[in-house]
């Protein structure tokens, strides 16, 4: 069953078509306010680059994030999706990271049964200082991604 | 019809340079429903905003997006430009184009310029779905609660009070004066500890505003900030305070002994007891696990000789409920089981005691009437050795924080030894000597040099018996060799550690707490004193290992944001939390279980217009909502949104590109 439900992800994940040499990933992030969020604005200050694929969409909490947003973003436009919360323990509102993380377990789980890599969608813990740490997590996402090549389940064409 | 304007920063050259800002505000004016789009050098600066208010007035704008800094940065300045233009401000949105895109970007032009338009995109497409949001306001009950009678409790109580706001400060054991009542003198003044400490424990059972509950704890809190009703368990104490004079004739008759816990077990109190001669109040109180009248019905002798007829042994726990708007948690410290230490013979040895043992006996109200005595023959010890970090900076063994006071007390230990028994001496067995502070590193050169203790950098490695001595066996890494000294007791520096029902107080309160116990702040650096649950703050020991001013001074920064938060009759808060639609709820209360703050209360409405049938459906509290939306991804029929966050919101930014 398992070896079946593998191949089948294959079949499904093979790139249609070759990726045009031009083709850019397109990352949708969506990261907390308190940790993530503010350590992505570190990383700003602080000058440190990385690469310009990702968009980034600011929430409350990681508990905020619906699967339904992760679904949509895949659907919509999106190669790869990377969520971002406070560390285990460090949430802002006690104990919302925790959902996120239970939640975001069954998320994959739904992919892997449609068909899709696990890892389009992604997620990290980054606090508020780690402003190195979130250059390194979106480097690793977007190489990832690349790897992986433009996602053509929904998408007619990839214009990107 | 949406009509939004768009203002997209140069931010100087931190955008401009590495950003093709003419290029963007092109592509930006391409987008549907934006009615407005230009550049600006700073648009953060006066004229700036003022171009801002202006727009809006001229071009009848129906939201703003400014892409510039971090929303975490400005978003405040811009939503009051707003609001002066007459715009409700929660229409406001920023495109963060320079942490997310100029300044990360800084080699790839085309490519910074690209995000920084999608980034626009992403702003106007959310914005098109903001809501007006108004700021909510919230009543305030004028009362403070502080738990914990210790100096930070008391620091935190006479602050507030001196304000004219009420205070009730609720204290588990039968007095207030805490661990410090219980030191001898204090580093680094060698004050004494009694005699500053006494005056204000008065104070705060003299205080009009302070309404003192001694042997009391809090069992509830409910309600949110500005508003909490607490109920107190006021344990019964058996003995009548209204008409106790504090004559002491009971505890002198009383036939039952029980270990002293004010002098850490040295010595012996009776079942009544007022646990130390200061005692405020200085009131008896019945240990009913003790006392024979209480267990088996036999004795009374208490009730035979008080003159007053005080003692009640009928008397039950009563509880009490008070509303109040804040509360300061101040429940001070415990000291760390050294039981692990079995090479420090800890538990096998008499002579080898705990810091705060050692400080009793010095004490002048001590049990020993300020003079150390062996625990094993009371003869007074010659040479007596320290172990500093027992417990603490021990991965292995202990814990691995500091408990930051015990350089200090060790080296005050020493000095005070040599007060007491001036042929003897002291070594002092460290690892590092922490004395940062005003006056610290004079007072340990002190010991060492007035002193003359002899202090040797290493750790203790075994401690065995040899006769009526304590051989200690430990390294001196200075000049790299084992050292043997010969004791008649050893005193070990145990960690300072939370009170093992912290967790459950956290608990209780709906506040954190770190893998030991600690009551955990909201920012480690900038919010200190406040924990992540708004109203309630955090002073003293009870949130990381401190020292005396160290506490006094956190409990008076407490007092000032409790002064802020009752400064007003009505607090303000922000707008952006969550609001059930009860059409759509289905009464899971899936959302109940997730809210962190218990802000998710079930109601019963009817299941039709003039129905007599009803349904549960949740409803939020408005005061209590922190707005985290854990709430709103967990719910299955959609039926709960975040103001501010909506999904309407959040979708439309993710399709925005």
């Amino acid at each position: 069953m398992e070896t079946e439900l593998k191949d089948k992800i294959v079949s499904i994940e093979k790139p249609a078509i070759e990726a045009p040499p031009e083709w850019k990933p397109m990352i949708m992030g969506i990261l907390c306010n308190w940790c993530s969020y503010a350590g992505s604005d570190l990383t700003g200050t602080s000058r440190i680059q990385y690469p310009p694929d990702i968009r980034i969409i600011r929430v409350p909490c990681s508990s905020r994030v619906d699967p339904w947003f992760i679904i949509k973003s895949l659907q919509a436009h999106a190669d790869g999706v990377l969520i971002s919360g406070c560390h285990p323990g460090d949430c802002h509102y006690i104990s919302g990271n925790y959902y996120a993380r239970r939640r975001f377990l069954v998320t994959k789980k739904l992919l892997n049964f449609v068909g899709l890599h696990e890892d389009r969608v992604q997620f990290s813990w980054v606090s508020a200082a780690e402003g190195a740490k979130f250059a390194q997590v979106v480097a690793k996402v977007s190489e990832d991604i690349r790897k992986m090549g433009p996602l053509h389940l929904y998408k007619k064409e990839n214009t990107r | 019809m949406a009509r939004v304007g768009v203002f997209v920063c140069f931010c100087g050259a931190n955008i401009g340079d590495f950003v093709d800002i003419p290029a963007v505000v092109e592509e930006t004016k391409k987008i549907k429903d934006v009615k407005y789009a230009i550049e600006y050098k700073y648009v953060c600066s006066d004229p700036g905003q003022q171009m801002i208010r202006d727009t809006i007035v001229d071009h009848r704008l129906t939201s703003i997006v400014v892409a510039a800094c971090s929303p975490r940065m400005h978003e405040k300045t811009f939503r009051k430009a707003l609001s002066d233009a007459g715009m409700n401000p929660y229409l406001l949105e920023v495109a963060n184009i320079r942490e997310h895109a100029s300044w990360v970007h800084q080699k790839d032009k085309e490519a910074a310029t690209e995000k920084s338009c999608d980034l626009i995109r992403m702003a106007v497409a959310k914005s098109i779905a903001n809501e007006q949001l108004h700021e909510i306001s919230v009543p305030v009950t004028k009362r403070a609660l502080v738990i914990g009678g210790g100096i930070a409790g008391i620091q935190a109580a006479l602050d507030i009070a001196d304000a004219r706001i009420p205070v009730t400060l609720v204290e588990k054991s039968p007095s207030i004066g805490g661990r410090m009542a219980q030191l001898d003198e204090t580093f680094p003044t060698l004050d004494c500890s009694q005699c500053i400490l006494t005056p204000r424990m008065v104070d705060v059972a003299s205080h009009p505003y302070i309404e003192l509950l001694p042997y009391s704890e809090v069992t509830e809190l409910d309600g949110y900030v500005g508003n909490y009703k607490a109920k107190i368990k006021k344990k019964a104490s058996f003995v009548n305070f209204d008409t106790c004079t504090g004559c002491g004739t009971c505890w002198q008759k009383c036939p039952v002994k029980v270990p002293n816990e004010f002098n850490m077990g040295v010595d012996k109190r009776k079942a009544i007891y007022s646990p130390f001669p200061q005692a405020v109040p200085n009131k008896p109180v019945i240990d009913a696990e003790h006392c024979t009248m209480l267990i088996k019905g036999k004795c009374g002798v208490c009730a035979k000789v008080c003159e007053k007829g005080s003692i009640d042994y009928e008397m039950k726990d009563e509880m009490i409920e008070r509303e109040i708007g804040a509360v300061v948690v101040a429940t001070g410290f415990d000291l760390w089981d050294p039981k692990p230490y079995e090479e420090y013979g800890v538990g096998r040895f008499k002579d080898v005691i705990t810091s705060l043992e050692f400080e009793r006996m010095v004490s002048a109200n001590g049990p020993t009437g300020g003079v150390p005595v062996r625990p094993s023959d009371g003869n007074v010890p010659k040479n007596v050795v320290f172990i500093k970090c027992v417990g603490s900076r021990d991965e292995a063994k202990g814990i691995e924080y500091c408990s930051k006071v015990c350089c200090m007390y060790t080296a005050k230990h020493a000095i005070l030894l040599h007060h007491k028994v001036h042929d003897s001496h002291a070594y002092v067995f460290y690892m590092d000597i922490r004395a940062a502070g005003k006056g610290y590193e004079e007072f340990v050169k002190r010991a060492q040099v007035e002193t003359g203790a002899t202090y040797l950098r290493g750790r203790v490695s075994k401690i065995y018996k040899k006769g009526d001595k304590l051989m200690v066996i430990g390294e001196d890494a200075q000049i790299g060799q084992v050292v043997e000294v010969e004791a008649d007791m050893v005193v070990l520096a145990t960690a300072i550690y939370p009170y093992k029902d912290n967790p459950d107080l956290a608990r209780l309160l709906g506040i954190s707490y770190d893998k030991y116990g600690f009551l955990s702040e909201a920012h480690p650096k900038l919010r200190p004193v406040e924990t992540a649950k708004a109203g309630i703050f955090l002073a003293g020991c009870t949130q990381a290992p401190k020292d005396i001013p160290d506490s006094v001074a956190q409990a008076s920064a407490t007092a000032a944001k409790v002064c802020a938060l009752f400064s007003g009759d009505t607090m303000k808060k922000d707008p952006m939390i969550a609001s059930v639609n009860p059409e759509f709820c289905s009464g899971c209360e899936n959302c109940v279980s997730v809210c962190p703050y218990q802000a998710i209360v079930t109601e019963e409405i009817p299941m039709g217009h003039g129905s007599e049938e009803v349904r549960t459906v949740s409803k939020i509290n408005e005061g209590v909502c922190q707005g985290c939306g854990s709430c709103v991804a967990i719910c299955r029929s959609m039926a709960i949104d975040l103001a501010g966050f909506t999904d309407m919101q959040i979708i439309n930014e993710i399709v925005a590109i």
